[in-house]
């Protein structure tokens, strides 16, 4: 699955006087796997992702399945990868099937080529696949925050993307939600050799859907690799100044306990 | 939240598609119910007028003129008939300018004048009336209205070089737009100062819209430049739907956007500097016209577009009706009537659409 995999190779990325992120390796990220971005605000994170999205010029190397991506068109670009960015408007009057649809309308995707017919058709078989299909003739200004965040995973979705690149796809998500779509980014990558890297806040859902943890701080990795190589009491204290314990339960799933804010010049026992 | 929630709404996959077809369907019904009553408005703004002519002879004497006096024919063919294909011509070129520009700018109080448009062509019509300088090969009468395309279309190559080199956000092309505004306001302003009174009366005129500048020469110019840029538009329509869901989103949907801009800003200012040359300044329908077509219709561009420019050549050719009728036996400047017809129309539609939380 090797040949499969992206690779980021020296990436820099950033302003241009001001690189958010320098000379940044990554293992690589194979596919049919999820991954998972972590680290404090300001960390870079975002700029990683929409730089291999190829929202912005980046140097070094990021290829997929031995092709080099960077320096490719947007719409070459988009073949592979899509990015899902944080935030849909407000004050758009398209509804939610329709917005759905216009993701395939802007370019061509990876796939075949779908006719008309079926992109309508592709479009509502992702709301079902999503648990949205309900809402599908609503306007995209009639719905709730959790909802917009739902209907801009299916945008992202149904272009049906080789890289899936999702930015806070959860934060505005209740409890069942957030499991909904984890599960179901877990399930596609399986389903389709999909490569998913998400960025999230919240460790625990990163270490239970995740196959593999990348945590960075300004700008550069920190740890990387599975959630329990990634994710122990020490990098917890070097990326987010905290005092942590991780703790197993009994049906073996990571808990990560946050005790407190580390003091300065305190230290976190190996 | 709950997807077991049925909101009386279709739920299972076939009958939603079935809803958007019935919706597509409607949409395309609109369109044309929309295109129907230009063609009413359109033959309503014929007949009307200060002659004594009645509708039956206006209209018996478009397909057979011989049944027509000479001066009624004169009336008919170079004043009636111009004046109406104009007024469309005019309302369908700046509202789907406007349409686009909204779009591109992702800002609702955008018009196609927002960047500078109309101040540049006024700048250039001033130049052209208070020196009255003129072109070999150029008719004299068309002088004013190609200086005032010259430099309105120059104002915008000049935003858009400006904005290439700062790498072209949203935000910068619309400040820089204001900063052109501004500028060529003040030199407007200049040119009036040191005018004659004569000119400055001939320029406080010109710059006040009125279609009956309208010969058949200038109607097929911007008949044909409406021809040339539509296509352009509707081929970019996806793409600019697309645009509405964020930029980010829609250019790792492969969407150029800076390209996708620069070519929509040449389209609406091929438009709205053609307008703006024939007819002067005409506020209102640009940023209206495609409200209305929103309102009407949503924002999917494949409809949003034709629809916009069907509602701006619906409104300007109402309000020419108006300019007309409003105070008997005076012609007034269309651009003065524009918003008297438009707003009436847009609050109507503002107040019956449903309420959104």
């Amino acid at each position: 699955m090797t040949d499969a995999a992206l690779q980021v190779r020296g990436l820099s990325a950033g302003y241009r006087h001001r690189k958010v992120i320098q000379d940044l390796t990554l293992p690589p990220f194979r596919a049919g796997e999820v991954h998972s971005l972590v680290g404090p605000n300001g960390a870079g994170k975002s700029t990683l992702m929409r730089a291999l999205a190829g929202l912005q010029p980046a140097a070094g190397s990021v290829t997929l399945a031995g092709r080099e991506l960077l320096g490719l068109s947007l719409a070459e670009h988009a073949k592979q990868i899509t990015y899902m960015p944080q935030t849909l408007p407000q004050g758009v009057a398209l509804s939610v099937l329709e917005s759905v649809i216009s993701a395939l309308h802007a370019s061509p995707t990876g796939g075949d080529g779908v006719r008309r017919q079926g992109m309508e058709q592709r479009a509502v078989a992702v709301l079902g696949r999503v648990g949205i299909m309900h809402l599908a003739m609503d306007g995209l200004d009639q719905l709730s925050g959790g909802q917009r965040q739902l209907v801009s995973l299916a945008q992202a979705l149904v272009r049906e993307p080789r890289v899936l690149l999702l930015d806070e796809p959860i934060s505005a998500l209740d409890l069942q939600h957030q499991l909904r779509v984890m599960k179901l980014v877990h399930e596609l990558a399986r389903e389709r050799g999909m490569i998913a890297l998400v960025v999230l806040h919240d460790l625990q859902a990163a270490a239970r859907w995740s196959d593999g943890i990348v945590m960075m701080s300004r700008g550069r990795l920190i740890a990387s690799g599975t959630p329990v190589q990634a994710i122990t009491p020490q990098t917890l204290a070097q990326v987010y100044g905290v005092r942590a314990r991780i703790e197993h339960c009994s049906r073996g799933m990571l808990q990560i306990l946050v005790d407190d804010v580390l003091q300065p010049g305190e230290a976190v026992a190996p | 939240m709950n997807e077991n929630s049925v909101k009386g709404a279709a739920t299972d996959g076939a009958s939603i598609l079935a809803a958007y077809r019935r919706l597509l369907a409607r949409r395309v019904a609109i369109v044309a119910g929309l295109a129907l009553l230009c063609v009413i408005a359109f033959v309503l703004d014929l007949v009307t007028g200060p002659s004594t002519l009645t509708p039956a002879q206006v209209l018996g004497g478009l397909f057979s003129p011989e049944t027509l006096t000479p001066p009624q024919r004169a009336i008919v063919w170079q004043v009636r008939l111009p004046y109406a294909l104009m007024a469309v011509l005019v309302g369908a070129a700046l509202s789907l300018a406007g349409a686009e520009m909204q779009t591109i700018l992702n800002n609702p109080l955008a018009s196609p004048f927002t960047l500078g448009v109309s101040s540049a062509a006024s700048f250039g019509a001033a130049l052209a009336i208070v020196i009255g300088f003129s072109l070999p090969f150029v008719p004299a009468d068309w002088m004013v209205p190609l200086n005032a395309f010259l430099c309105a279309f120059g104002s915008v190559l000049l935003l858009q070089m400006m904005t290439r080199r700062r790498g072209a956000g949203v935000e910068t092309v619309v400040l820089m737009g204001i900063a052109l505004v501004f500028a060529f306001n003040a030199l407007v302003a200049f040119v009036q100062f040191v005018s004659s009174q004569e000119a400055l009366q001939q320029l406080v005129f010109w710059s006040m819209g009125s279609v009956s500048r309208a010969t058949w020469g200038n109607v097929g110019a911007l008949a044909a430049v409406l021809l040339i840029v539509l296509p352009f538009s509707l081929h970019a329509a996806g793409r600019l739907t697309s645009l509405r869901l964020g930029e980010d989103r829609a250019r790792s949907f492969g969407v150029d956007v800076s390209r996708l801009r620069f070519l929509a800003l040449l389209r609406v200012s091929l438009l709205s500097a053609t307008s703006v040359a024939f007819v002067g300044t005409i506020g209102f329908i640009g940023l209206v016209g495609p409200h209305v077509a929103r309102l009407l219709l949503g924002e999917d561009h494949r409809f949003l577009l034709p629809a916009s420019l069907l509602c701006g050549a619906l409104i300007m050719s109402l309000a020419s009706v108006a300019s007309k009728t409003l105070v008997p036996g005076v012609l007034m400047p269309v651009g003065i009537v524009t918003a008297m017809v438009g707003v009436p129309m847009f609050l109507f539609l503002i107040f019956r659409r449903p309420e959104r939380s």
